[in-house]
C-alpha cells in the first residue's frame, strides 16, 4: 500500500465515522462556521475555481467555471442538485462517501448553495442505495438539528434545505438533464441543450447539477485550502491550451480481476498498473491483464500495453478511451473472451438507452442483437464492420445523439473492435466455420430462435 | 435584412423571423427530411433526420466556419450569416443511417398499411434510405393497440417521434398518451381506463409521419392513392376550419386538416373530422316534388316535378299567392344566399327576409393549445347576416320570421335549411301549417317538410360552391367536391335558374356582382387567396 494518506475517506473504518459528532471532530463543519458568516459567495466561487477542481461525474468539467454560468442578480429561485445516481458499472465512491462519511457531502453542499446562491438542494439518489438513503436522511436531519441546515445556517443570514430524493433506477437519471426531468416528475429523457440547466434546468431555473465526490472535494478545498488540493495531481500540459490540469485527490473504484477490489483515494494521475498493483495487489490468481476499463464501462478499454497511461482526465482519452469517466477501473484478465465482454457491454446499454433518439435506440439494441447472433455461432466478419460504424456514428459526438449515453455505448464497441479486432475475427471463424464470410444480408428466418 | 445560405443560395429572411433550418431551407426550395418536428408543436429533436451541417459566415471577411459536427436542423435556428448545407455525403449517410435503424424494428407491412402512399417512412426511404437492408430482420409483427373510440395503434409501426403524445399535451391539453417501456422496447400506450377520447383526438392520426395512428373511421375504407382532395372548408360550426376533402367517385372518405394560419392552423375536431356521413346518408331528400293538389297539403302524396320545370313552376305558385317570407340558411353560401334573395324581391318586391336557423350547441371550447370549438353548429351566419342586411338593415332572425308568419303576416314561406340533423319541433312548424303556399329546401324530412307544398332537396357541404364568413369575419372560397346525388340540384343552381341567368351556375361571377354592389364585401372582387381574406380590410380601405 503507497503512504497517501486518505482525506475523502478519512472516515472510512472509523467507528460511528459517519455520525455529526465524529465529523466534527475532525475538523467538520468549521470552514462553514467561518466562511458563511465572513465571505460572500463570489470568494468561495473564486476558492474553487482557483483550486482547479473538476467535476468528478464523469465529464471532468472545471466545477468552479460552471457555477460562474448562473446569471448574474437573477431573482431566484436557483437550485443546487446533488447527482448521486451513480449507475455506471463499477463505480462505487459516491456509495463509500455517503454511507461513511455523508457530513463531508452535506459540508460541500452547504458551501456549493452558498457560493451559487441556491436556497434549495436536491439529491437525486440511485434506488439501489438503501444505506446511503437511511445515512445521508440521519446525517441531514442532525445538521438541520444543528441549526447548519434550514433558516439562517450558523448565524450567516444564509438558508438553505435540502431534499433527498429517491430515483426509480435507470442509468439515464445520471444524466445531467435527464436527471433535472425524472426530478420533476417526468420521463428522463434527456433534454435538447442549449439552454443549458445554469440558465434553465430544474423548473426552469438556474440550476446547478454536480457530484457527490465533488461535493466532498469542495468540503476538503474549504477545509484544507488551495494550495493544499493543488499540491496533488498532474499541472496543467503547458503544448495543450485545452488542458486545464488535473488536481486533487480522487476516488479510484477498483474492481474485477484483481486481489483486492475496492474504493481507494490517490492523486489524479497515477497510473492503471500502480493502481492495480500496489492498491490491487495486482491481478488476481496471478493472471495477466487482458483489458482494463479506466473510468466505468461507458469510457471503452485500455489493453495490457496502455496500463501506463495516467488515470487523470487527459490520460486516457490520449490512449483512444473516451476519458477518465468515473474512475472505476475494472480489470479482465486473460481468460476472459472480449466477445463476452462487449455483449455484456452492449446488453446494459441497450436496456438503458432512454429510446429518445433513433440512432441511440436503435443502434444499441442492433447492436446487442448482432453481438447475440455471433454469440450463437452465427456471426460472420462483415458483422464487425457494421459494429464499427455504429460505434462511430452514434453519439454526442458525432452529433447524432442528444446526450452523452450513446458515447458511453459507443465507445466499448469502437475500442474493442479496434483493439481486438483479432480475436473478434478467430471467434467468428471457429464459431461459424462455414458461413464467416458471408456478405449477404441476413435472412430472417435463420435468425429466429438465434438468441 | 438577415441573410441565410442554403447550399450556396443565399435567401433573406425577415428581421424580426424566428425560423429554424428547416423553416430556412424550404424557403430556399430544399426541404430537410424531418419525422418528429412539427411548426404546431414543441421541439424535441429525436428522431435525427434533420441532422445537416451547418456553419458561420464572417460579415466582415465572408469567412465561413462550420460547425464540427452534424446539428438537428430543428433545433437550429438561423440568424444572419448561417449557412445551411443540405446535400454533402455526411448528411446523406447520415439520413441513410437513420432511415436503416427506423426499419429495423418496423414490420414494413405496408401492403395491408393504411399509410401507405402517404408515409414518411416510406417516401424517405426512397429519397434517402439505402436499396440493401444490413439489419438482421425480425420476424414480423404488427400488433394493434385499441387506444381510444377514434383512434387505433399499431404498435410496432411506430417510429418513437412522439408527435402524439406532444399533441395530447400541448393542444388538446388531454395528455392521455404515453410512452412506456424504454429503449427499443418503448411504445405509444394510454393509460389503462383513461382512453385517448377527446374533441381533438383525430388529429394525431394526422401528425403520425407513418401507420402507427390509424383512424376507425378511415381505416381500410380506400387507398390513398385513389382519392382525390379539394381544398374546403368544414361546415360544422362557425369556426369555419379550412379542410380537404378526400373522395372517390363522388364519394368522401374523410376530411383532412388544411393550414391555415389565421383560422384553425393544423388541427380540426372530432365533430368535423366525422361529421360528413350525413351527406351519404339514404334518407335525404332526393328529387322536386310538390304536393299532389292545393287542398293536399300536410298529406303524404307528392308528385315529382322535373327540375327543369321547378323553376317556372315554383315562381307561378308563388306570385299567385302573394305576400312571401324567406328563411335564408346560414348553411348557405354567401352567393347562394344573395341569389335567393333576389329571386324573392323578384317575386315579392316586399318579400320578407330572414337569417335562418341558427343552430347551437353548448359554448365554445376552447383548448389549452387555442383550438376553439364554436357552440354555433353552422358555418355562414356571418355571411347571409351581411347578405340579409343588404335587402333589409334590421337583419330578422329566424325567430322573427316564425312570428312573422304566426301573425298571419305572409302568404307563402321559402324555407331554406340544409341542416345535417333534426331541427325544428312540431310546435314551431306548426306556426307554418296555415300558409298558402310552403317552400322546403332541406336534406332529410323534417315536421316542416310533412306540411310543405314544395319539397325540395338541399346540397350537403362538400357539394356546394361559393364562399362562407367564419365568425372572425374571414371569408373562405371553395369549389364544390363532390356532386350531389342524383336529382338533387344546390340551392345556387335553382336560384341561378329562377333568376333566369344562362348556363351554369358560375358562383365566382355571384361573388364578383356581390362584390361590386356591396362595400362589405368589397374585398372579395379579386382573387381569394386560400387562406381566405378578412372581410374587414376591405371595410378599412
Amino acid at each position: 500500500m503507497p503512504s497517501c494518506k486518505p482525506v475523502l475517506l478519512e472516515a472510512v473504518g472509523v467507528p460511528d465515522g459517519h455520525t455529526l459528532a465524529s465529523y466534527r471532530s475532525r475538523g467538520g463543519y468549521a470552514p462553514v462556521e467561518k466562511l458563511l458568516p465572513e465571505k460572500q459567495p463570489a470568494d468561495v466561487v473564486e476558492m474553487v475555481k482557483a483550486s482547479g477542481l473538476r467535476g468528478r461525474g464523469g465529464a471532468g468539467f472545471s466545477t468552479g467555471l460552471k457555477w460562474t454560468f448562473l446569471p448574474k442578480d437573477h431573482p431566484g429561485p436557483i437550485y443546487l442538485c446533488i447527482n448521486a445516481d451513480e449507475s455506471e458499472p463499477g463505480t462505487f465512491n459516491n456509495r463509500i462517501l455517503m454511507e461513511d462519511d455523508p457530513h463531508q457531502v452535506l459540508e460541500g453542499i452547504i458551501l456549493s448553495a452558498f457560493a451559487t446562491r441556491a436556497s434549495t438542494a436536491y439529491i437525486y439518489l440511485r434506488y439501489e442505495y438503501p444505506r446511503s438513503w437511511h445515512r445521508l436522511q440521519a446525517a441531514i436531519d442532525e445538521a438541520y438539528a444543528a441549526g447548519l441546515l434550514g433558516k439562517n445556517i450558523t448565524g450567516s443570514g444564509f438558508s438553505l434545505d435540502v431534499y433527498l430524493h429517491r430515483g426509480a433506477a435507470a442509468y439515464i437519471c445520471g444524466e445531467e438533464t435527464g436527471l433535472i426531468e425524472s426530478l420533476e416528475g417526468k420521463r428522463a429523457w434527456p433534454r435538447i441543450k442549449p439552454p443549458f440547466p445554469a440558465i434553465e434546468g430544474l423548473f426552469r431555473k438556474p440550476t446547478v447539477v454536480n457530484n457527490i465526490e465533488t461535493m466532498a472535494c469542495v468540503a476538503q478545498i474549504a477545509r484544507r485550502g488551495v494550495d493544499w488540493f493543488k499540491s496533488i495531481g498532474v499541472p496543467a500540459d503547458p503544448n495543450n491550451p485545452r488542458d486545464p490540469g488535473s488536481y486533487g485527490p480522487k476516488l479510484y473504484c477498483l474492481s474485477g480481476h484483481v486481489e483486492r477490489p475496492g474504493c481507494y483515494e490517490a492523486p489524479l494521475g497515477i497510473t492503471a498498473r500502480q493502481l492495480i498493483e500496489e492498491f490491487g495487489g495486482g491481478v488476481w490468481k496471478g493472471r495477466k491483464a487482458k483489458a482494463v476499463i479506466p473510468g466505468g464501462i461507458s469510457m471503452g478499454l485500455m489493453t495490457e500495453a496502455e496500463l501506463d497511461t495516467p488515470l487523470d482526465f487527459a490520460g486516457p482519452g490520449k490512449v483512444g478511451c473516451l476519458g477518465l469517466g468515473t474512475a472505476a477501473v475494472v480489470v479482465i484478465d486473460e481468460t476472459v473472451s472480449i466477445v463476452d465482454f462487449l455483449h455484456n457491454s452492449c446488453r446494459f446499454f441497450a436496456h438503458e438507452s432512454c429510446g429518445q433518439c433513433t440512432p441511440c435506440r436503435e443502434g444499441t439494441s442492433w447492436s446487442l442483437r448482432m453481438l447475440e447472433r455471433i454469440k450463437a455461432g452465427k456471426g460472420r466478419l462483415k458483422d464487425l464492420d457494421l459494429l464499427a460504424e455504429i460505434g462511430a456514428t452514434m453519439g454526442m459526438m458525432p452529433g447524432s445523439t442528444i446526450c452523452g449515453l450513446a458515447d458511453g455505448a459507443a465507445w466499448p464497441i469502437k475500442n474493442a473492435i479496434k483493439k481486438f479486432r483479432g480475436e473478434f475475427e478467430d471467434y467468428i471463424k471457429q464459431t461459424n466455420p462455414h458461413g464467416w464470410m458471408v456478405t449477404d444480408p441476413v435472412p430472417a428466418l435463420q435468425i429466429v430462435g438465434a438468441h | 435584412m438577415p441573410t441565410v445560405i442554403v447550399d450556396g443560395k443565399e435567401i433573406e429572411i425577415g428581421a424580426d423571423e424566428r425560423l429554424n433550418c428547416i423553416e430556412a431551407a424550404r424557403r430556399a426550395g430544399k426541404e430537410i427530411p424531418h419525422y418528429c418536428w412539427h411548426p404546431g408543436l414543441s421541439v424535441v429533436a429525436s428522431c435525427r433526420m434533420c441532422l445537416i451541417e451547418t456553419g458561420q459566415r464572417d460579415t466582415a471577411t465572408g469567412k465561413v466556419t462550420m460547425m464540427p459536427k452534424l446539428v438537428p436542423g430543428c433545433q437550429t435556428p438561423v440568424k444572419d450569416g448561417t449557412v445551411i448545407v443540405t446535400e454533402s455525403q455526411l448528411v446523406k449517410d447520415s439520413r441513410a443511417r437513420v432511415e436503416e435503424a427506423l426499419l429495423i424494428d418496423h414490420p414494413i407491412d405496408c401492403p395491408i398499411c393504411d399509410k401507405a402512399g402517404e408515409c414518411l417512412l416510406q417516401d424517405y426511404h426512397f429519397q434517402h434510405g439505402q436499396a440493401e437492408r444490413r439489419a438482421d430482420l425480425h420476424p414480423f409483427t404488427s400488433r394493434r393497440r385499441d387506444v381510444g373510440p377514434t383512434v387505433t395503434l399499431f404498435v410496432d409501426r411506430c417510429i418513437m417521434c412522439t408527435r402524439c403524445v406532444r399533441f395530447t399535451r400541448e393542444v388538446s391539453g388531454t395528455a392521455e398518451l404515453m410512452v412506456t417501456s424504454r429503449g427499443a422496447k418503448e411504445e405509444i400506450d394510454v393509460f389503462p381506463g383513461h382512453p385517448l377520447d377527446n374533441k381533438l383526438s383525430g388529429n394525431v392520426v394526422d401528425l403520425c409521419p407513418v401507420g402507427a395512428l390509424g383512424d376507425k373511421d378511415f381505416l381500410y375504407q380506400q387507398r390513398v392513392w385513389f382519392m382525390k382532395r379539394e381544398a374546403n372548408v368544414c361546415g360544422g360550426c362557425s369556426a369555419g376550419c379550412s379542410i380537404h376533402t378526400e373522395h372517390n367517385q363522388d364519394t368522401v372518405y374523410r376530411l383532412k386538416p388544411r393550414e391555415n394560419p389565421h383560422v384553425n392552423t393544423w388541427w380540426i375536431c372530432d365533430d368535423g373530422r366525422y361529421g360528413w356521413h350525413h351527406i351519404h346518408d339514404a334518407a335525404r331528400l332526393v328529387g322536386a316534388t310538390r304536393a299532389a293538389s292545393t287542398g293536399g297539403r300536410g298529406t303524404p302524396a307528392f308528385d315529382d316535378v322535373e327540375w327543369h320545370d321547378v323553376a317556372q313552376r315554383l315562381r307561378d305558385d308563388l306570385r299567385a299567392v302573394g305576400r312571401l317570407a324567406v328563411a335564408v340558411s346560414p348553411m348557405l353560401t354567401v352567393e347562394e344566399a344573395w341569389m335567393l334573395c333576389a329571386v324573392a324581391r323578384s317575386i315579392d318586391p316586399e318579400a320578407f327576409l330572414a337569417v335562418g336557423h341558427v343552430p347551437r350547441e353548448g359554448d365554445d371550447q376552447t383548448f389549452p393549445g387555442g383550438f376553439t370549438i364554436r357552440a354555433e353548429k353552422c358555418p355562414n351566419r356571418r355571411g347571409v347576416e351581411a347578405v340579409v342586411a343588404l335587402f333589409d338593415p334590421a337583419v330578422p332572425g329566424w325567430e322573427a320570421l316564425v312570428e312573422h308568419v304566426r301573425q298571419g303576416r305572409a302568404d307563402a314561406a321559402w324555407v331554406t335549411a340544409a341542416y345535417p340533423g333534426a331541427w325544428i319541433d312540431d310546435d314551431t312548424a306548426a306556426a307554418f301549417g296555415d300558409l298558402k303556399c310552403l317552400v322546403v329546401q332541406d336534406l332529410f324530412d323534417s315536421p316542416l317538410a310533412r306540411l310543405a307544398t314544395w319539397r325540395l332537396p338541399a346540397a350537403g357541404f362538400a357539394e356546394r360552391a361559393g364562399t362562407w364568413v367564419n365568425v372572425g369575419h374571414r371569408a373562405q372560397c371553395f369549389e364544390q367536391a363532390v356532386r350531389p346525388p342524383a336529382g338533387v340540384w344546390p340551392e345556387g343552381r335553382l336560384s341561378w335558374n329562377m333568376l333566369g341567368r344562362r348556363g351554369l351556375y358560375d358562383p365566382a361571377a355571384v361573388r364578383r356582382q356581390i362584390a361590386e354592389s356591396s362595400a362589405v364585401f368589397a374585398a372579395l372582387a379579386g382573387d381569394v387567396p386560400a387562406t381566405g381574406i378578412d372581410l374587414r380590410i376591405g371595410q378599412l380601405a
